[in-house]
């Protein structure tokens, strides 16, 4: 295989919590090896021993099909023992706490658990019950790494570097834990970010004059209320879920006023750079936040994304054991 | 045969009385006999020997969560005074947020003949605002006046409709008892689990604003004036709620208001467990969202922080209170969202407000004015002091002692704080209530 076996030393994660842990050497670490999975990926035999003898389990609190099957994929071509545990088929129903669910998954000696929970933090509260490593597939309005991994790859699959580039995130900044570890993704690898969404939808703490104690990590992150002057000369646009209960909520009067103000459609996405990326972690509410013909237009990277999911999540796995001196 | 007991050598302070000097105490059946040197003809049956140590009337706290009846495995009235013994406080006042609520006589009789029983400090209750404190009927404020609350609280949650609270301060106004609220505009809090601001930003969590304070607080401030009631503000937790309370006592409005040592000594950031050299803008590690420091008020920022020891200092804040709530293990080993929010105090506030003193921001009798002529002076009591004939209630204390932090070692069966492991300067040495030893450190 063709791994960047000398960066080995370099990669220094013990858990996955969030990329504020990450190096921008640690970030390249694993899209480099990103790269070599999806070469073996596209081989006949699609099996790496990397993991064979650890027991991987995922624990679902929250329905994703699509990064749960994604997560296991990539723990079964590395050769793990694969056990997913989702709250509707465990005892978590039956009012089990998440701490007594975590012994159980103890008791069976799992070697690193990747869970999704609605609570912000639910992680980092296993990390500090368990042996097992922990990797965050999704926590709250907190985080969610492996997602921003992907979304750095295939960033720079496209335009060959992410430094220096302009970056716009749209939507719902407050709620989106993809911005939040975007945010820390993309300042770490030295991009121009600006944020965008209407003012109710964006932490208070990112306007009225904040951000400017001394070392402050997203001091240089712009924001923008308004959508067309955010996209100007932007390299890439990152379009976010806009949850439907936000209206509920009183932060925005209608879907039809958000799609109107935010949504990405052709004559905004003509103000950004020719070829710009139009990205989205999904699932995506096509006519809300990203109009079908851009979704699916000549720019967009979206299923790219996804497929890129699977080596991303492979490349971590593999960083983790191989941090642990594993054989690959 | 009359009982006396010798505390000997000892500095006391005694803010009733403007006294700070090294001499001796008497405690003759149960009461304050004597301050100063003793006629050494009459030995006393015990002596305590208290050179080096500060001798002060007994600590009072205004607001604390005793939890029986009903909710017995986080604390009972007798682990509850015991660990209130344990930090100094001889008088405390439980909150009654209950099960059943203490909105009858019935359950003051309750928790006065538990505490007369099985309690080894004095409790003196609080009742309900309104029946079960649903927020919609004023409680039979008059009986439980009579039955000897010593004022009304829906705490835990605020009164939050407008009206009743403009009725809670008319009616009770007559009964010369306060009005005690937990201050937070419902609708700005809902689902909030921390104080807003970059801390919360960064978790992932939904903070409450300082408006979800401060609104209150003007409200409040606003009917007191309207209708002459007491209003006491419960756990104020920032600048603005400061400035606002001050600019109302210029003014000339009946209302107190109280702080506690967590809102005097930590910030939001205790939420992150950083560790030492560390700052909110490095990375998170698993120690992160630690339930212990969940409070509400939520532990706010620096700056809000940083004005309460000032609000002290210039008499704004009337007295420091614990707000003691006790948890269980299963109400905080879990996710931040689940955890209840709470503090277990008792044990640690003395310790937390010595550092106010140890660096410089507050002087020595201030803080334990504080803690005893002051809450005395809100319950219109003749506790609080040293004055001769008064219950002898003496709080013993070494005012230079480090000491870590060990929650096993807590006397309450409450944990639940941030400040496990710490060290601290300044433990209780020995307590006295009514002239019984009923605490002494190991």
């Amino acid at each position: 295989m063709t791994l960047e076996t000398t960066a080995r030393q370099t990669f220094s994660q013990q858990n996955i919590l969030d990329l504020d842990s990450f190096t921008s050497q640690d970030i390249t670490y694993v899209l480099d090896n990103t790269l070599a999975m999806e070469q073996v990926l596209d081989r006949e035999i699609r099996k790496v021993p990397a993991l064979r003898g650890k027991t991987v389990v995922t624990l679902f609190y929250e329905s994703s099909t699509r990064t749960r099957v994604s997560f296991e994929q990539a723990a079964k071509i590395l050769s793990a023992d694969v056990i997913n545990v989702t709250s509707g088929g465990s005892s978590s129903k039956k009012g089990e706490s998440l701490y007594n669910t975590a012994l159980t998954i103890q008791a069976m000696q799992a070697d690193i658990i990747i869970v999704r929970h609605p609570h912000s933090g639910a992680p980092h509260f296993l990390a500090r019950q368990l042996e097992a490593k922990v990797i965050n597939a999704g926590d709250g309005t907190h985080a969610h790494p492996t997602q921003s991994l992907l979304d750095l790859y295939t960033i720079r699959k496209n335009i060959g570097t992410i430094e220096g580039k302009k970056i716009v995130i749209v939507g719902d900044i407050l709620y989106s834990r993809v911005a939040r570890s975007n945010l820390w993704g993309l300042t770490k690898m030295g991009a121009r970010v600006v944020i965008c969404g209407p003012q109710t939808l964006i932490p208070n703490d990112f306007l009225n004059g904040h951000r400017t104690e001394e070392g402050h990590p997203f001091a240089g992150v712009e924001v923008q209320t308004d959508l067309d002057a955010a996209l100007k000369d932007a390299d890439v646009i990152m379009t976010l879920r806009l949850q439907l209960e936000r209206q509920k909520a009183g932060h925005l009067p209608s879907l039809r006023e958000y799609s109107q103000t935010y949504g990405l459609n052709a004559r905004r996405l003509a103000m950004a750079k020719d070829g710009a990326l139009v990205m989205h972690p999904g699932p995506m509410n096509e006519g809300v936040e990203i109009e079908t013909d851009i979704a699916h237009g000549t720019q967009s990277v979206i299923e790219e994304q996804v497929k890129s999911g699977v080596a991303v999540r492979m490349s971590l796995l593999y960083s983790m054991a191989a941090s642990q001196n594993l054989e690959i | 045969m009359s009982k006396s007991i010798l505390i000997k050598s000892g500095r006391i302070i005694d803010p009733s009385s403007d006294i700070d000097e090294i001499t001796d105490l008497l405690i003759v059946d149960g009461k304050i006999a004597k301050v100063g040197l003793l006629d050494l003809e009459n030995p006393p049956s015990e002596v305590y020997n208290a050179e080096g140590m500060i001798v002060t009337p007994g600590f009072i706290d205004i607001h604390c969560h005793l939890r029986e009846p009903g909710e017995e495995y986080k604390e009972t009235i007798e682990t509850g005074t015991k660990s209130a013994a344990a930090g100094g406080f001889t008088t405390v006042c439980a909150m009654p947020n209950t099960n059943p609520p203490i909105d009858t006589r019935s359950i003051v009789d309750f928790v006065k003949n538990k505490a007369l029983t099985e309690g080894v400090v004095r409790v003196l209750p609080i009742g309900c605002v309104t029946k079960k404190s649903h927020g919609r009927e004023l409680s039979e404020m008059s009986e439980l006046a009579d039955a000897g609350v010593i004022g009304f609280s829906d705490d835990g949650k605020p009164v939050s409709d407008a009206n009743i609270m403009r009725q809670a301060l008319a009616y009770s106004a007559s009964l010369g008892l306060p009005i005690i609220n937990h201050c937070e505009v419902p609708e700005l809090a809902d689902g909030a689990s921390m104080n807003e601001g970059w801390v919360a930003t960064r978790l992932g969590l939904k903070g409450m604003p300082n408006t979800a304070e401060e609104a209150m607080v003007a409200r409040d401030i606003s009917l007191s004036e309207l209708t002459g009631g007491r209003i006491h503000l419960a756990h104020i937790s920032t600048a603005g709620t400061l400035d606002m309370v001050r600019d109302a006592k210029e003014r000339g409005i009946n209302v107190t208001c109280e702080v506690t040592p967590h809102h005097l000594t930590l910030t939001d950031e205790a939420v992150l467990s950083i560790g030492d050299g560390n700052t909110s803008f490095d990375a998170l590690t698993p120690h992160a969202y630690n339930t212990t420091a969940k409070v509400n008020p939520p532990l706010r920022n620096i700056t809000d922080m940083s004005v309460m020891a000032r609000g002290i200092k210039d008499g704004t804040i009337d007295f420091i209170a614990t707000d003691h709530a006790p948890h269980s293990s299963v109400d905080k080993v879990c996710t931040f969202q689940e955890a209840a929010f709470g503090i277990s105090v008792l044990e640690t506030a003395l310790g937390s407000v010595l550092s106010l003193y140890h660096n410089s921001k507050l002087d020595l009798t201030t803080i334990i004015k504080k803690l005893t002529s002051d809450p005395a002076e809100f319950l219109g009591s003749n506790l609080g002091t040293l004055k001769v004939g008064r219950p002898a209630d003496v709080t013993v204390f070494d005012l230079d002692e480090d000491w870590k932090v060990d929650t096993s070692l807590f006397l309450s069966k409450g944990k639940n704080t941030p400040l496990d492991g710490a060290t601290l300067t300044g433990k209780v040495k020995a307590t006295f209530y009514s002239g019984e030893n009923v605490y002494r450190s190991k």
